[in-house]
């Protein structure tokens, strides 16, 4: 018993230590520095957007002060330099995902961006008439929009996997939508609304006893978990460099070389062709078949260094921590009268969405701004998740590991105080 | 603290509370459905005009204190009023919410209208407050089809 005692308390304090070196990478981000309304900025919006550290402005600024070029062309020093640099963006890439190949790596402006190039590209080229397209009851709408334009123009049917009442998906509904009809599932890793991490690898197996391939929205999910795409063993991933601490206007579609090299070009013109004469175009290798038109080299570079900048956290001390606070959270609000969560999947990442009773998310959002704490209100371009929970929109708070339970104190301390003024 | 103060004002969270006209209305003349699509605020606006007096006004919907009020008060003022007047009201109403207030005289006829004087220091409401005279506004016009913000 005392060993177990003294073993436990050696276990917490490792804990601890632990989570004061992921505390400690607070300091990194300089724009959680100001104040707001005359208050400490305490920003609780990361599933919109991450903040970036000071690391990703700075190798951005040093790429416009030193290297920018435009990159696959010249002959020139500038021009290799920074085709180096991009393209050594793309290996670190490769990594952070665990992917086969560098070719299987290839950018686009984010994740919107990259569920299009699949759904126009891949979904045109094996989705017809009285075929199916399946996703999930909780999608972003952009994991929603692709696919219903997709289903309208071949005459295919869009099913949806419904979710239960704490924001999951039951398995069980999920292998009755898995039939001949099925050609894609397209899925969230994590969602955003609700912070539900799904089971993917479970589900990407199900999917694939059918022949079935599976995208997966990892929007939600790199910023937080460590992302292997073989050991998921997915065919399609995709994310976006600016909430995973890099900048806004880059992000990744991985696919495996199979279906990207049997899949026509998305856009089209300088970069993505090998020759071109009026007859005919000869089209580009993998990735840059993909890759049309000059690329967003400034922010492809701070995405670099942003995935320098996760390498170096340990990821799951990072996750814990996250966790940690989140549960902290959780407890807290559960103190405030009339509040209900949205969303209290077993399996949740650091989102908390919720409503309070006769008051409207705007009002909160508004009540807690004044207090300097910016928390997304709406409907998180999620509107099929609010009409699943019966509401118009909620109030959501989304944590970053940059964040501490003191923040979350004052962010308690707002939400008696929104009873107080809306009462 | 106090623009906040100015934002939720009395006369604010009481018609949020105890909306006035909030009934749907079965011999509307005219009725359209706005919403913003940015906050999930969705009202249906409906009117009775007799003439060109609007002889009933009333409306239903849900969304957040400040467009609920909005209505609220909305109705309460207009009921009786012309169509010109509800459209000079609502310039008005609109100059005020964004900060551009009217001349004396007319700010005094804005009645407690003026209490949304608030809004114009929180540029992210003031859709809030101008749905339901969006929507109105479309209704006057004798449009049918529903409105958005965005």
């Amino acid at each position: 018993m005392h060993t177990t005692t003294v073993q436990s308390s050696q276990a917490n304090q490792d804990l601890l230590e632990r989570f004061e070196a992921v505390r400690g990478c607070r300091h990194h981000f300089p724009l959680l520095r100001q104040r707001v309304n005359g208050k400490p900025l305490v920003y609780f919006d990361n599933a919109a957007t991450s903040q970036k550290p000071q690391v990703v402005i700075d190798a951005t600024l040093r790429y416009y002060e030193e290297e920018n070029s435009n990159i696959h062309r010249g002959v020139h020093y500038l021009s290799e330099r920074a085709t180096q640099a991009y393209e050594g963006v793309r290996v670190k890439v490769q990594h952070l995902l665990n992917a086969a190949h560098q070719r299987e790596i290839i950018f686009v402006r984010g994740t919107t961006e990259g569920i299009n190039l699949v759904a126009y590209s891949y979904g045109r080229t094996i989705v017809g008439a009285g075929d199916e397209v399946l996703i999930s009851a909780m999608e972003h709408h952009s994991n929603i929009v692709p696919w219903q334009i997709l289903c309208e123009e071949k005459g295919a049917k869009l099913r949806v996997i419904p979710i239960n009442d704490r924001g999951e998906i039951e398995l069980a509904d999920y292998e009755k939508l898995l039939t001949s009809r099925t050609k894609i599932v397209a899925l969230t890793h994590v969602s955003n609304a609700l912070g539900t991490i799904n089971p993917v690898k479970t589900m990407v197996a199900m999917a694939h006893a059918h022949g079935i391939p599976v995208l997966l929205d990892g929007a939600q999910a790199v910023p937080h978990m460590k992302v292997d795409v073989r050991d998921l063993d997915c065919d399609f991933y995709v994310f976006s460099a600016h909430k995973a601490f890099g900048p806004t206007g880059v992000g990744i579609l991985y696919g495996v070389t199979k279906l990207l090299d049997a899949m026509p070009p998305y856009q089209s013109g300088g970069d993505m062709i090998k020759s071109v004469t009026f007859e005919k175009t000869i089209y580009n290798d993998l990735p840059y078949k993909f890759e049309a038109g000059t690329p967003n080299i400034g922010g492809g570079i701070g995405m670099g260094a942003a995935i320098d900048y996760i390498n170096e956290i340990d990821l799951a001390s990072l996750a814990e921590y996250e966790h940690e606070l989140l549960a902290y959270a959780t407890r807290g609000v559960a103190e405030i009268p009339g509040l209900r969560i949205i969303g209290t999947a077993r399996e949740k990442a650091s989102v908390l969405s919720f409503v309070i009773d006769g008051i409207h998310p705007h009002d909160i959002g508004t009540i807690l701004d004044d207090e300097g704490i910016a928390i997304r209100t709406g409907h998180h371009c999620a509107q099929p998740v609010m009409q699943r929970f019966g509401v118009p929109a909620t109030a959501r708070a989304s944590f970053a590991f940059y964040n501490t339970k003191e923040e979350i104190d004052v962010f308690l301390a707002a939400l008696h105080r929104v009873r107080e003024v809306l009462a | 603290m106090s623009a906040l103060r100015d934002l939720y004002q009395q006369v604010i969270l009481d018609h949020n509370r105890n909306p006035k006209n909030f009934r749907s209305m079965q011999d509307a003349t005219g009725s359209i459905e706005g919403y913003n699509p940015l906050c999930g605020d969705h009202y249906t606006i409906y009117v009775r005009m007799d003439g060109d007096v609007i002889a009933d006004i009333s409306f239903t919907g849900a969304g957040c204190a400040i467009s609920k009020a909005s209505a609220s008060v909305m109705s309460s003022m207009l009921k009786g009023r012309t169509r010109s007047e509800a459209e000079g009201m609502f310039r008005d109403f609109h100059g005020l919410v964004t900060g551009v207030a009217a001349p004396e005289e007319r700010m005094e006829r804005l009645g407690k209208l003026a209490a949304f004087a608030g809004v114009s220091e929180f540029p992210a409401r003031v859709k809030c407050a101008s749905l339901p005279w969006h929507t109105l506004h479309a209704v006057l016009a004798g449009k049918s089809q529903p409105i958005s913000t965005e």
